[in-house]
């Protein structure tokens, strides 16, 4: 495994390390020691390689990632795995508001709780929150899913396009043009291999499944109390 | 009086100036609709603006350059502050963002093509970077916007620029709306959304608030960027002091200033014509923040918003930008509002001039749709070398009137080469009202 403490070499060096790394390298493992909240830790990756971060980060960890799986032992601070392209981000702990935010791809696995503005204006990636997220959740929210295995705090899915938002626990309230919706078969199955992928312990059928009325895609003054 | 007796004179009818024609005419379709109204382009009211200014030209106490032999260069170098490969250009006027889904892609093609052509840079728009437009544009600057709709690390490190969008100033504090009509297959795709919906472009950034995090959002597309290429933060004009400041603390490398005056694809009426403030009023504040910070030149300033000649450049440059940037005017030069589409205009209800429906798509002109049998009508290679000559001509234009204020570089044009003719272009341009020594607020004089 190869290490690179922040102690002693600049976030520069990090990044630009990690990101020379190609498709084809043999240095597939990586640590980062001493990140104490630094900002922008692990950003504009791509490559298949394996970033283990031994402590807490700053804002935009794992920013832009395409193909890296990149650890966090530690919490992390906002916007956590932004515009995320492809690969994994795992949270050990909690993530802070903005996680995942206009993500195109990918998995981010946060363990403990996520902040408000979880996915906002996500695009495609998924998202599995352990434990509760904060409000304004999913905001205008285009495709993907958001699994919540918690609560999920007010105006959830507020403003809401295509992505799908499933929570186990409660829900304090629906944001605009958000609604239930039935768990089909096909849902079932895409929170079964959700589930797996991030390595939680929970079935399916205890969540509850949430996406977009579609009463507000075209403008209708009608709706504009909604608003 | 009795209107019935003819033998007695008439009062003739007399309009209103608080209910006029236009007005009521809003008020009823307003009634009939229920809605707003939406449309393209920057205010159309009249401000004060560079018209308002003159140049003093050469005299005893100044020499002027021969106006055909003398060199008078107009070269400008942007990101000088902190990137590793700042943008050169040969002029100082760049092409604004303009997003392909507003626009045709034969129309952005165009751009691309017109500005390479020009020596200067264009610049994407929401919707994301398309392999057309880079490929016809030799500096391509990339607009991070709030929607981040297409945007991907990979289009982040093709880009010569980034440019981070705050607001802009026909819509400061406001969102976009790309209408379902204009939603073809394609640009769904890139927006990663149905076709025929409303796409709605949110008002700020989904992942930070206020200058420290700006702060941190710019170190994180260095870092991605690997600190080569510049970043520029675009606002609209409200605060202008202080959103330049707050720039610069931030750490852009360039700032972007657009006027009210600056055109939209899609916005409320009354947002264009109701917030914000005149270009001609934003310039000597920002360029103040930029001195009192000492960072005037080594942070380069460019404004936007209703140029549309070389004398506009040259007045900008005069009051302390780096460079200018245009929107409106580039279309026009493409075909928008062309007289020779009269006929169709009239069938959409408007006429040559006043066409600024750009939301609905039916642009005669084949800019502003994605209708591919309306963008057919725009050759791109015909409108690259329209949009190459008129940036030309402004250059031209700006050189003649620096070389007659004896000014061997745009650059060196000042605020002491300039008047006003109003009272309030003086106030805002803070130069001489003409044939005083005198503007409103000048400091030691009480006023």
């Amino acid at each position: 495994m190869q290490s690179i403490d922040l102690a002693t070499q600049s976030l520069r060096d990090l990044n630009a390390t990690l990101q020379a790394q190609k498709n084809q390298t043999n240095a597939t493992e990586w640590e980062v020691l001493n990140p104490r909240g630094a900002h922008a830790i692990a950003v504009g990756l791509d490559a298949p390689i394996e970033v283990t971060v031994r402590g807490s980060t700053g804002y935009y960890c794992a920013g832009m990632n395409k193909q890296a799986q990149v650890h966090v032992t530690g919490s992390a601070g906002p916007g956590v795995a932004e515009n995320m392209m492809s690969g994994t981000v795992i949270i050990d702990g909690d993530a802070s508001q903005y996680a995942g935010a206009t993500g195109h791809g990918g998995l981010l696995v946060i363990r403990g709780n996520a902040a408000s503005r979880c996915g906002i204006s996500m695009k495609g990636i998924d998202i599995v929150v352990q434990g509760n997220i904060g409000h304004m959740s999913a905001f205008m929210g285009q495709a993907g899913n958001l699994v919540v295995c918690g609560d999920a705090g007010d105006a959830l899915g507020d403003s809401l396009y295509e992505a799908r938002i499933f929570v186990r626990g409660t829900v304090k309230s629906l944001g605009a043009d958000c609604v239930e919706k039935e768990m089909r078969p096909e849902h079932l199955e895409i929170l079964r291999d959700l589930l797996a992928r991030a390595g939680v312990d929970a079935q399916p059928e205890e969540f509850r499944r949430y996406g977009s009325a579609r009463k507000l895609y075209n403008f209708d003054i009608d709706n504009a109390a909604a608003y | 009086m009795n209107s019935q007796d003819k033998r007695i004179p008439q009062t003739a009818p007399l309009q209103s100036a608080t209910f006029s024609n236009p007005i009521n005419a809003e008020i009823r379709r307003a009634a009939a609709t229920g809605i707003y109204d939406i449309r393209g382009g920057g205010a159309k009211r009249r401000v004060p603006h560079f018209d308002d200014l003159l140049f003093l030209g050469a005299s005893i106490s100044r020499y002027p350059l021969e106006g055909y032999r003398e060199k008078c260069d107009t070269r400008v170098t942007l990101g000088t502050r902190f990137a590793r490969k700042p943008i050169e250009l040969d002029i100082p006027i760049t092409i604004a963002g303009m997003s392909f889904g507003a626009l045709s892609a034969e129309a952005k093609e165009a751009l691309g093509r017109g500005a390479s052509a020009a020596g200067t840079s264009t610049t994407t728009g929401d919707g994301g970077m398309t392999p057309e437009e880079r490929g016809h544009s030799t500096k391509l600057v990339y607009q991070y916007l709030p929607s981040r709709y297409g945007m991907n690390p990979d289009d982040l490190r093709r880009a010569d620029a980034i440019e981070v969008v705050v607001g802009q100033g026909a819509k400061p504090g406001g969102g976009g709306m790309l209408l379902g009509k204009k939603i073809s297959d394609r640009v769904a795709e890139m927006r990663t959304l149905p076709k025929g919906i409303d796409q709605r472009s949110a008002c700020r950034h989904p992942d930070w608030t206020g200058p420290d995090d700006l702060e941190i959002k710019i170190l994180e597309l260095r870092e991605i960027t690997g600190w080569q290429v510049p970043i520029y933060v675009k606002v609209g004009g409200t605060r202008p002091y202080y959103d330049t400041a707050l720039a610069v603390k931030a750490g852009a490398d360039v700032v972007v200033l657009d006027g009210m005056q600056g055109g939209t694809a899609a916005t409320q009426d009354v947002f264009i014509e109701h917030v914000g403030l005149p270009t001609l009023a934003c310039i000597r504040p920002a360029v103040r923040a930029l001195q009192d910070l000492g960072m005037h030149r080594e942070v380069q300033l460019v404004v936007s918003g209703g140029i549309r000649t070389g004398a506009d450049v040259a007045k900008a440059l005069a009051l302390g930008a780096d460079a200018v940037s245009i929107g409106t005017a580039a279309m026009v030069a493409l075909g928008d509002n062309d007289p020779k589409w009269e006929a169709e205009y009239q069938k959409l209800g408007t006429t040559t001039g006043a066409y600024d429906d750009w939301h609905e798509g039916l642009d005669p002109a084949g800019i502003t749709t994605q209708d591919p049998s309306l963008s057919a009508r725009l050759d791109p290679i015909e409108g690259g070398r329209r949009l190459r000559n008129y940036l030309k001509v402004m250059t031209l234009e700006a050189q003649t009137i620096a070389r007659a204020c004896g000014h061997n570089h745009l650059h060196n044009l000042e605020p002491e080469d300039l008047c006003a003719v109003t009272m309030e272009a003086a106030a805002m341009a803070q130069v001489p009202l003409a044939g005083t020594d005198w503007y409103p607020g000048k400091p030691g004089t009480g006023y």
